[in-house]
């Protein structure tokens, strides 16, 4: 694949706690791919407008408010609503690792739980969009 | 050194001759690092002596109780009264979040403090879009005084002070505990606690605002006014430096940008012609405890001295009380770790401490658990008996200060107060906070110092227990707190009942006067306050504003 990686960094619900996705944001720039951040207070259906609207290959979800089973399966149930369900979900947090198996089968690629460096979420990225590119 | 006894006269002396041998020994055996430094990258000295105090030292330390205050606000500190011991709570229900306060204040804390729910926290009320999933999340879900009496049954307003974590519709709630006040037959002039209060905290780092910066500065001037005359006893701001040490910045920013934002208010307040003297004695601080020890008692100590200075010489305040900076202290969330969170108990501990000997008035200690979700009813236990041990076992309560006149405390506290101060003149350059928010210097700082720490952590050279070291193959998944699904949908049907219930024509002619009275300059406490008593909403409230001041537009 010769062009960037599009990544569309969102705030979904009212959690204004964005350290992280700016973290994120910024560390996967840093990698060479292309990212937009979608600022807080974003609710499902705008960021999987601007996702499609942007062309992205992932989106990244950051919820620190504890909305994330709620919110995240939304984005990827509006994104297969709008066939666009090519675009690989992620997502990170305060998310209990209880969460997790509920969140893979709505369709979250991965959960990047606290701890985990910006650089092996930049790899499972680059894995994800290569498979599925077929390359 | 030959057996000579170290005297003034020899001092000079004698040190570099420890300093030659010392030279010596480091080429057998190395120091673990080239430099040390402390979390606001300021270089540690191997050894502090008297040679690090330059002169003028009285006057900058100074007596407990004395300005410029370095050494504390008052002469006998915990001598006479223990800090308050306040842990925020609050989810779910208002009957709920009532019943975890009593359990508190049965377990020995002093005061309550109230976690709104993020609908709350931005004045949508439960059944509005914008408010799907997040009901009783974060917090409890307050939508009109029906859920604050809920919230309050039981708890004697005269007797328990409460602080409330409500920053864009504090105003709102505020009144609405007045209202709550009224009816026990608490007056509002015996009415204690704190409303956090504090808008520019959230353009920079927290993001639960609602309103571009001029009106809210103006509800804010109006708290001040209403108060000075009403509720006298109530801290009409909390000014916060803890959310932007949690969106990563320094601790030399924090008291930085807390005190530039502290310096906004009172020249808001002052520009609308209150008296300096009138509303400061009831301003008061939040100041985050993190991980470097010596830093963050150091940070306690510069700040009060740069904060009496500020309000000395440039607001020519006169009553000792407006030269006092009073601070609540929550220990550093940020810090703790999803990975063995029993490891949490001991970072909150060691930090709960530097709170404790940097003169700290009240204090939260965060909870094992809060890296995964929010605490259980045991985890919230064993956070408030670390504060119980510090006070009650540890002794460090038995004299003021205890770390006054430490060469190195005293020269790290020197060293915070002159680089928070440049960093207040830059901002004062840009033509003071608000104007540095608007311009982004403030969150462009704090970004970039957060993007440091993640390349330290990742690096390894910032060590984190139990994350980058020290790791364990097989974690273990502790207990966890759920909030109850049902609860969000039963607050939308107790909301619905009460739109039926209320006399909705008595609410609508309240909040057509809020509005009004909006879209000229008189007080909104006193219009907030009837269209709370007239059971309007959070929402409505807050709908009403927004129509006269519009919504913030963060920048891009």
């Amino acid at each position: 694949m010769d062009r960037p990686i599009r990544v569309l960094v969102a705030k979904p619900g009212l959690d204004g706690h964005d350290r992280g996705a700016l973290i994120i944001a910024q560390s996967l720039r840093d990698e060479g791919m292309e990212v937009i951040y979608s600022g807080l207070r974003q609710s499902p259906a705008q960021i999987v407008a601007t996702a499609i609207q942007e062309d992205v290959d992932v989106i990244g979800l950051s919820c620190l408010s504890g909305a994330h089973n709620e919110l995240f399966p939304q984005v990827t149930r509006l994104l297969k609503e709008q066939g666009a369900e090519e675009i690989i979900v992620v997502g990170g947090g305060v998310i209990p690792q209880s969460d997790i198996p509920f969140l893979k089968e709505h369709g979250i690629r991965q959960i990047f739980t606290p701890g985990t460096s910006t650089k092996e979420t930049a790899e499972f990225i680059r894995r994800a969009v290569r498979e599925k590119e077929g390359v | 050194m030959g057996g000579r006894s170290l005297t003034t006269e020899n001092f000079d002396e004698v040190y570099r001759e420890w300093e030659e041998k010392t030279r010596q020994l480091l080429e057998k055996y190395p120091e673990q690092r080239e430099r040390f430094e402390t979390l606001s990258g300021i270089e540690v000295k191997r050894l502090y002596t008297t040679r690090d105090r330059k002169g003028e030292e009285m006057e900058k330390i100074g007596l407990p109780g004395e300005y410029p205050y370095t050494r504390g606000i008052r002469p006998t500190m915990y001598r006479s009264r223990n800090w308050t011991m306040r842990q925020y709570a609050g989810f779910g229900s208002a009957a709920e979040t009532n019943r975890r306060f009593r359990y508190l204040l049965e377990q020995g804390q002093t005061g309550l403090s109230v976690a709104f729910d993020l609908p709350t926290q931005i004045g949508y009320d439960s059944d509005d879009p914008m408010a799907a999933g997040e009901v009783g999340k974060v917090g409890v879900a307050i939508d009109s005084l029906e859920d604050m009496e809920r919230l309050l049954e039981g708890i004697p307003l005269d007797r328990v002070s409460t602080s409330m974590t409500i920053n864009a519709p504090a105003s709102i709630l505020l009144a609405m505990y007045i209202a709550v006040g009224e009816k026990q037959g608490v007056p509002a002039e015996k009415l204690t606690g704190t409303i956090q209060n504090d808008i520019l905290k959230e353009y920079i780092a927290r993001g639960t605002y609602i309103f571009p910066p001029q009106p809210s500065m103006r509800l804010i001037t109006d708290i001040f006014a209403y108060c000075a005359e009403k509720v006298p006893r109530w801290n009409t701001i909390s000014i916060s430096g803890y959310h932007i040490r949690e969106a990563g910045s320094t601790a030399v920013q924090e008291v930085a940008f807390t005190l530039a934002d502290g310096i906004a208010y009172v020249q808001a307040a002052v520009e609308a012609g209150l008296d300096v003297d009138r509303f400061a004695p009831r301003l008061s601080f939040f100041f985050n405890a993190h991980n470097h020890f010596f830093e963050e008692v150091a940070k306690f100590r510069a700040a009060r001295r740069l904060w009496s200075r500020i309000m000395k010489e440039r607001f020519g305040a006169k009553n000792p009380r407006s030269l006092q900076l009073r601070f609540h202290t929550q220990t550093g969330g940020s810090t703790l770790t999803a990975q063995q969170p029993d490891n949490n108990i001991v970072r909150v501990t060691l930090q709960a401490l530097a709170a404790v000997l940097g003169g700290t008035q009240s204090l939260h200690t965060n909870a094992r658990d809060e890296a995964l979700a929010l605490p259980t009813e045991a985890s919230a236990r064993v956070a408030l008996r670390t504060q119980q041990i510090i006070a009650y076992e540890s002794g460090v309560t038995q004299t003021v200060d205890p770390m006054g006149g430490s060469w190195y405390v005293e020269a790290l506290t020197d060293e915070i107060e002159e680089r928070a101060l440049a960093h207040i003149e830059r901002i004062d350059e840009l033509g003071g906070a608000v104007a540095a928010v608007e311009q982004g210097y403030m969150q462009r700082e704090i970004q970039r110092a957060a993007l440091e720490t993640q390349k330290g952590i990742e690096s390894g050279e910032e060590v984190v227990v139990g994350v980058n070291r020290f790791r364990l193959d097989q974690e273990e998944q502790p207990e966890l707190y759920r909030v109850d699904p049902a609860l969000a949908r039963e607050q939308v049907e107790r909301l619905e009942s009460l739109r039926q219930r209320r006399n909705g024509e008595e609410t609508d002619r309240r909040l057509a006067a809020l509005k009004r009275g909006a879209e000229g300059t008189e007080n909104l406490m006193p219009l907030i306050l009837d269209a709370v008593r007239a059971y309007a909403t959070v929402g409505e409230i807050a709908n009403a504003l927004r129509e006269v001041f519009g919504e913030y537009e963060p920048i891009g």
